[in-house]
């Protein structure tokens, strides 16, 4: 059957036409960031340097992308449309105006809106997940450096425990649909009835870790002011609580935070695999910050350890914390990739990059096509992440 | 020195029996002993059926006595045909003495793969060769290609050169390998056709320039940038020292002062880099044996942790856990060496 296709510029202009919200965004806020930059402290000296503008230009290119995935793509990402099973790019979509730009896969589905909605499931677990990473990893981090002794020796060898395990054992011994539906018989499951499996152990014992850390945030800042502590205290609570019970137990009240098991159990093996990491690094700084003078004087003044350890030493760790977390998110992006080449948690018909990476590698020898989209976009992705680092990394050292 | 090193042996000892005992319980879990004896039975077998082998195979005695039979600290009962006064071979592949017998990890015996009906160490050896070779190619183009890069971005910082060549280092640390492996596959097997797309020809008719390029630019690829940026900020630092200054006021010529008075000095902080790469090198290993199929130790560990392998898979944990720690320890050693001003206490 002969289809009718466009040439290589259509293609290109299609596609650059498909992501017209992306640019009307990018150029709102770009120069939006560009003009107001001597007033964005950090973020606007980003836009002095080539390498800054390009880091942010990338991560906003994909934040929008994700944003506007369903205006973007044409095609549902999971929608098959027979005839056009392994369809070339830029062939015509019979009796419809659509194109399949990038060709269609081996289950007749448009890679270039695959590719589009895959940044969705990159961009929400990604950061988030390394977000609790930094979390876990400061809340003990910041002990360890501090006190040293016992409580250092027992955390370190923790973290170099999991350090110690190949991530990708770890995955496949975490991250398997058996693990998922074991549960363990427990007063709490006996009291609520909801089964605990290991990554909902996990979950509860890893999502717990940001709760903790408000709660000694603003303790240690208003202990002696009650009127706001308890206020601050009682919202903590609350707000925290309400996510953690959604998040980890699926049972929040209103029905509106909510995630899948399968991507829970994603985000509980990222998270796990990478807060070593950040605890290695906070204990470094905390050991090195601890011996300034400012540290002294708030210790002569009779201030708290947790005062200390959150409200003098952690702000002056931030620039390298900040680097770290950028790099961090693209490493975790790896990460996911990693998990659907091996076609691990994610649903074989998830439209993540590395899931249609490893669909479209098994195929290189008769089709090309489908392999390039997501590997590009993967790699643009964590290249604009590393290069937004790099930039950082050399204006905190300007200061 | 020798107490330091006996000291960080012991830690070894102790973070290897927890991990162990970790990857023994997660492997023993119901769900998973269910998904291995259907891959030794078949998909329609009863559950009575299944039942019985778990218990003919020792699977319902205590965990601990399980773990220490495996660790070889407690004697192992064979299952003895009353018939014949013969033990039955284990998982119907390896074969066992007729009387209780210590057979565990101490004794050297690593146990039985269910997915490859054979012992762990025939299977376990030939692919840890297999993939020594790769990383043998690995690090021999690696390394000397990072180092090269780094001294020649960090001699003069903020130059042209250091610019292009950091960006170019950048990029391929954002460049996973199921990325380049892909990428290059795509241009150098499909396009142009100079290279095998596939190593799987490298076990049966051994290496070769065609079947084993991919594989080895493709995990050399994602090192390249890191070893070349540590490179980079250690010969930066050295350059601002006061005896470089000194060396060149004195008239040397730069590269004089580069080669003889800068490079030692800056290649202390690579070489701990370069022996903490062994780790991230086993997930590489992984992802770069299973792409290319070739028939390696991370292809070897798919292999087992897609099939509940258990005592396959615990083989591949203990080594890599042993490699990881082992480098470790190393890169400590090697460091307190290389650097008179570090003493390890």
């Amino acid at each position: 059957m002969q289809f009718e296709t466009i040439g290589g510029f259509q293609i290109l202009f299609g596609v650059i036409v498909r992501f017209w919200p992306v640019w009307l965004a990018l150029a709102i806020v770009l120069s939006a960031s560009f003009v107001y930059r001597k007033r964005l402290g950090l973020y606007g000296e980003l836009f002095t340097n080539s390498v800054g503008v390009a880091g942010v230009t990338i991560c906003l290119f994909w934040l929008f992308t994700a944003i506007f995935a369903p205006l973007i793509a044409p095609f549902d990402p999971l929608s098959q449309v027979a005839v056009m099973k392994d369809a070339l790019p830029g062939t015509v979509v019979p009796d419809t105006n659509g194109v399949y730009y990038f060709g269609g896969d081996k289950l007749a589905r448009d890679v270039f809106s695959r590719m589009v909605y895959g940044s969705q499931i990159v961009l929400v677990i990604a950061p988030f997940a390394t977000m609790f990473a930094l979390m876990v990893g400061i809340t003990l981090g910041l002990p360890a450096g501090y006190y040293g002794g016992r409580i250092d020796s027992f955390l370190s060898f923790l973290a170099n425990l999991v350090l110690a395990f190949p991530v990708i054992l770890l995955f496949y011994l975490l991250v398997t649909p058996e693990i998922r539906q074991l549960t363990f018989d427990s007063w709490f499951s006996r009291v609520t009835g909801i089964g605990v499996s290991i990554p909902r152990g996990l979950a509860a014992f890893f999502f717990l870790f940001p709760v903790i850390f408000f709660i000694v945030l603003f303790w240690t800042r208003f202990k002696n002011r009650p009127d706001r502590l308890w206020i601050q205290l009682a919202l903590t609570v609350l707000i925290g609580g309400w996510i953690y019970l959604g998040l980890v137990f699926a049972i929040d009240p209103f029905g509106l935070i909510s995630i899948e098991p399968s991507t829970l159990n994603i985000f509980v093996a990222v998270v796990f695999a990478s807060s070593p990491g950040v605890f290695r690094i906070v204990r470094g700084l905390v050991m090195d910050i601890k011996t300034r003078d400012y540290v002294a004087a708030a210790q002569t003044r009779g201030e708290s350890p947790w005062y200390i350890m959150i409200w003098e030493i952690l702000p002056n760790a931030r620039g390298p914390l900040i680097v770290d977390a950028c790099l961090r998110i693209g490493y975790t992006t790896i990460l996911l990739g990693t998990l659907g080449y091996f076609g691990l948690g994610l649903a074989p018909e998830s439209p993540d990059w590395g899931t249609a990476i490893k669909d479209a590698s098994r195929l290189l020898r008769s089709f090309v096509h489908p392999a390039l989209p997501p590997t590009i976009a993967l790699m643009s992705f964590v290249l604009g992440l590393n290069l937004l680092a790099d930039a950082l990394r050399e204006q905190s050292l300007k200061d | 020195m020798l107490a330091f090193i006996i000291r960080r042996l012991g830690t070894m000892v102790i973070t290897m029996l927890c991990l162990t005992m970790v990857v023994f319980y997660m492997v023993n879990l119901e769900p998973n002993l269910k998904k291995l004896s259907i891959s030794q039975l078949d998909m329609r077998s009863s559950d009575e059926h299944i039942e019985q082998w778990l218990v003919k195979n020792g699977f319902r005695e205590n965990f601990f006595v399980r773990y220490g039979q495996w660790l070889g600290v407690i004697k192992r009962t064979p299952d003895v045909d009353p018939a014949t006064g013969k033990a039955a071979l284990r998982y119907k592949a390896c074969p066992q003495p007729n009387e209780p017998y210590y057979g565990g990890i101490l004794q050297g015996d690593f146990g039985c793969s269910t997915k490859f009906k054979t012992t762990v160490e025939a299977k376990l050896w030939p692919a840890l060769s297999a993939t020594g070779v790769l990383m043998f190619w690995v690090m021999v183009t690696m390394v000397p290609i990072s180092l090269l890069i780094g001294i020649l971005a960090g001699m003069r910082e903020g130059s042209r050169t250091d610019r292009s060549l950091s960006v170019a280092s950048i990029a391929t640390t954002a460049t996973p390998e199921y990325v380049s492996g892909v990428i290059f596959t795509v241009i150098f097997a499909s396009w142009l056709g100079w290279l095998n797309g596939s190593a799987a020809s490298a076990t049966a008719q051994g290496v070769n320039f065609y079947n084993f390029t991919l594989p080895v630019m493709t995990m050399a690829i994602y090192g390249i940038g890191y070893i070349a940026r540590m490179t980079r900020a250690s010969m930066v630092e050295v350059m601002t020292q006061q005896y470089i200054r000194t060396a060149r006021l004195k008239g040397l010529s730069f590269s004089s002062v580069v080669i003889k008075h800068a490079l030692r000095n800056a290649l202390i902080a690579p070489f701990t880099v370069i022996m903490l790469q062994f780790p991230w090198l086993l997930t590489g290993v992984v992802i770069v044996e299973t792409m290319f199929r070739y028939q390696g130790f991370g292809f070897t560990l798919v292999e087992a942790a897609g099939n509940n392998d258990i005592d396959l898979l615990l083989g591949c944990s203990l080594v890599s856990v042993f490699v990881v720690l082992f480098t470790q320890l190393i890169s400590d050693i090697g460091y307190a060496y290389l650097n008179p001003r570090i003493r390890v206490q």
